[in-house]
């Protein structure tokens, strides 16, 4: 029996150890903010989820697992509020990447910054400057 | 069971550096937000891993705070980037605009 929760504790934190390592190879390879969002937030849910369940198993004790159970639910509740503010303020500042897009609801005008100084993304291609643009 | 636990370290190891990579490299601020964020919840898994693997529970409740860090990390520095947002010109109510106590400065002056 022993045996058995240690094999379900160990495939779990396994899982939640090759999500992280995913994580870390999309934010590397991925080309813009919004893919490299998509490929962060796996281990934040699914990745912690997995890892606070093995830890529960392998930790004895009801303290411990209603602490792991707080932490997994701090991070369901949490990671949509961080992904929905940085994800409308790159597409504000134009880090989107508008290129790869199949489906871009906010395509008219108005929805990005008609200006914008400092902080421009490296890595993506020149778009139309807008009217407002500073000539620097 | 040895060889899991190096299998785990090693997993884990190999996104925190992943992400230090992202984190060094990224050419916006953005990039970086979304590198620090994905770093700390790296950071809190291997914490319980290490945990779950030494059956230690000392380090518990250090993960509350390493989740509620991320957090808010990464929503303050949204919202300073945020407000460092220009007009978008629209005026229809569709943007969020500048946050209030700037809006009232900039409508004081």
């Amino acid at each position: 029996m022993t045996a058995w929760d240690d094999v379900v504790a160990y495939s779990c934190l396994l899982a939640g150890a090759a999500l992280c390592l995913t994580a870390g190879l999309g934010l590397v390879r991925f080309p813009d903010v919004l893919s490299r969002m998509h490929a962060g937030t796996k281990p934040q849910v699914l990745g912690v989820l997995l890892v606070m369940v093995g830890a529960a198993i392998r930790l004895d004790g009801w303290a411990n697992a209603w602490m792991l159970l707080l932490v997994a639910a701090f991070q369901l509740l949490t990671a949509p509020v961080s992904a929905q503010m940085i994800s409308r303020v790159a597409y504000r500042r134009r880090h989107v990447r508008r290129d790869l897009l199949l489906v871009d609801e906010f395509g008219g005008a108005g929805h990005q910054d008609v200006r914008h100084h400092g902080d421009e993304p490296g890595d993506a291609p020149p778009e139309q400057p807008g009217p407002g643009q500073p000539s620097s | 069971m040895n060889l899991v636990d190096h299998a785990l370290y090693a997993l884990i190891a190999g996104g925190a550096l992943l992400a230090l990579v992202r984190l060094a490299r990224g050419p916006s601020l953005l990039d970086r937000v979304v590198a620090t964020d994905t770093l700390l919840v790296i950071i809190s898994a291997g914490l319980a891993v290490h945990a779950a693997l030494t059956q230690d529970p000392t380090v518990v409740p250090v993960l509350v705070v390493v989740a509620l860090l991320a957090f808010v990390g990464s929503v303050s520095v949204a919202r300073y980037i945020g407000g460092m947002l220009l007009r978008s010109g629209t005026g229809d109510g569709r943007d969020p605009g500048l946050p209030v106590a700037a809006e009232e400065r900039e409508n004081r002056s």
